[in-house]
């Protein structure tokens, strides 16, 4: 059962603004999530590796060469606020 | 024209009894007078798309065209198109303008294709009706009271109606393969990491594949000969050679012996969707095939497994999106402190069913249920995925519905989560597996049609495709056309 504070806790971990509104929809709905996920519980996976990669590959590996060019100009042309190229957000430190 | 394969059109074209303009501005119109009903595009890139067909005429004229030059395709708006505005059906993404082109946009590009436009889809890829959209619902070409799937709804509409020749999409959990079904169209999700995910927005990095959207299996062939292959900029994807796929499909198949899981023919199944599934099955005994029951033990965990391991790896991926860089920024977020500002953007931005699916993997993810569910859930897709693999032993493909029935009304499983989800128990064992697999139309079940769903080892596209194509042969559901759409 995941109460409204809960949802709170979970929204505050994934940023996530969960309003007074919605609060008890999502309750509800997650409840059931859970629920229904919860029957993996009664799978015996003892001995089972947990999959790393659906084909079994490994990672593949690059020379670590600077391949990339500065291009900030043409990707801040979607930033909402952008000064002396800095991305400005709300004050972090009082 | 827009009744013409991609294969018949490119033969048009390649003898020039038509120009790449003239085909492009038909379907521009066709997109004009009927595209606002069924809320399949969110962007038309009429300009661009005439300017791409003028180069595709000059490349044809010189005689140098390839299979793809000149033909007007429609990509899901979760690739990223330079120039463009690439929204992944969200309101987070509505002011984004795509600084480069995925790697699948740049190859069929290259490949001589016009982009039409952007298609409608469900929100970040979330969902199985189209319905989860900022953009709004996308009607389905057969009724525009029901959905069409998704969550490339409107990839699957738009090549349904004739809109487009044939399109792109994704799918994590069925996303091509079961709009494809509930559409009446052919749908390939390739094997993971087959085709590569660079430009593409992530949802599950660990399930999420491109493929294509197409009418017949001869075309599905061609599009993915254009898109699958190594790229360096994706990590994950296979340096396997690509094979000739529009060529393979062509030569003889003896004795391909068909697994059926018979698990899956049970109460959940719609009574005349089995049937019609059946007698598709019937029809590839006649073409040759053979068929075996074949039971796979742990299947029906697979909704539970991908629930667990599809939110766990979209809470990481959508993180990126908190109105910093890009995207949405609340109004109202100056006022705050950071926290909240995140907060805000996000709550705002993000509609409900991705809101959902965020904090369902925060929470699978959080300490003290890490091992009880992410790593449980894994545990059980390995079974899955070996429960496959001894069946692949036995029998060369494993075909069954794609679908547990022909597509419902708008608005009929918005309520219950849990309800939407079954949509996908079919297609979803195949992205856990990682397999390769296709939806092909088989019939039509009160007026709608339902799709076969084809499921091979890693890497036998060629097969599936091989046995979609003489289906399509010898039947002639996938040339059916909507009605108002001819």
């Amino acid at each position: 059962m995941l109460t409204p504070d809960d949802i709170r806790k979970l929204g505050l971990l994934a940023r996530l603004e969960v309003t007074d509104g919605e609060i008890a929809d999502v309750s509800a709905k997650l409840t059931s999530i859970v629920a229904m996920v919860d029957q993996l519980q009664a799978v015996d996976t003892a001995g089972v590796e947990p999959m790393a990669h659906p084909l079994a590959r490994p990672q593949r590996l690059r020379p670590d060469v600077v391949t990339e060019t500065d291009r900030h100009e043409l990707y801040q042309k979607n930033a909402p606020l952008v000064d002396r190229d800095l991305y400005l957000v709300p004050k972090v430190i009082e | 024209m827009h009744t013409k394969t991609l294969a018949e059109l490119g033969d048009d074209l390649r003898n020039r009894r038509v120009s790449a303009v003239e085909i492009t501005r038909h379907f521009l119109d066709r997109i004009e007078r009927l595209g606002a009903e069924l809320n399949a595009f969110i962007t038309v890139t009429s300009e661009q798309a005439l300017a791409q067909a003028a180069a595709a005429d000059r490349k044809l004229a010189a005689g140098e065209a390839a299979a793809l030059c000149g033909i007007p395709i429609a990509h899901k708006d979760i690739f990223c198109t330079a120039g463009v505005k690439t929204s992944c059906g969200s309101r987070m993404l509505d002011n984004f303008v795509s600084p480069y082109d995925a790697t699948v946009v740049e190859r069929l590009a290259a490949a001589g294709a016009v982009m039409l436009g952007k298609t409608n889809m469900d929100e970040f890829a979330m969902g199985s009706s189209n319905e989860t959209s900022y953009y709004g619902p996308v009607k389905n070409p057969w009724d525009q009271a029901l959905v069409p799937g998704g969550s490339s709804g409107g990839s699957a509409a738009a090549v349904a109606a004739r809109l487009a020749v044939a399109a792109t999409g994704t799918d994590t959990g069925g996303s091509i393969r079961q709009p494809a079904a509930l559409s009446g169209i052919t749908g390939l999700k390739p094997t993971y990491g087959r085709v590569s995910r660079h430009g593409m927005i992530a949802f599950a990095s660990s399930l999420d594949q491109a493929g294509p959207l197409t009418r017949t299996a001869a075309d599905a062939a061609l599009m993915l000969e254009a898109i699958a292959g190594f790229d360096e900029h994706d990590s994950t994807v296979l340096d396997d050679p690509v094979p000739p796929y529009s060529r393979l499909i062509e030569e003889p198949w003896d004795g391909v012996t068909i697994g059926v899981p018979e698990n899956f023919f049970d109460d959940g199944l719609d009574a005349d969707n089995a049937a019609a599934v059946r007698a598709a099955l019937d029809e590839l005994a006649k073409l040759g095939a053979r068929l075996k029951p074949i039971r796979l033990d742990n299947i029906g965990q697979s909704v539970p497994a991908y629930y667990v391991v599809a939110p766990a790896e979209a809470s990481s991926n959508l993180s990126r999106f908190d109105g910093v860089r890009y995207g949405y920024r609340a109004p109202s977020a100056e006022k705050h402190d950071l926290a909240t500002f995140y907060m805000r953007n996000r709550g705002e931005g993000f509609g409900a069913e991705v809101k959902r699916r965020i904090l369902t993997g925060t929470y699978v993810l959080s300490a003290g249920y890490f091992d009880a569910y992410y790593l449980q859930a894994q545990k059980v897709r390995q079974l899955i995925s070996d429960d496959f693999r001894r069946a692949f032993a036995d029998v060369d493909i494993v075909a069954g519905p794609t679908t547990p029935s022909p597509a419902f009304r708008i608005g009929a499983k918005t309520d219950d989560p849990i309800e939407m989800y079954l949509n996908d128990i079919y297609t979803i064992g195949a992205n856990l597996a990682g397999l390769p697999a296709m939806s092909v139309p088989c019939g039509f079940v009160r007026g709608l049609p339902v799709g076969l769903q084809l499921v091979g080892p890693h890497l036998s596209e060629a097969l599936l495709l091989k046995v979609a194509h003489r289906f399509q042969l010898a039947t002639d559901w996938h040339a059916r056309v909507p009605p108002g759409c001819a």
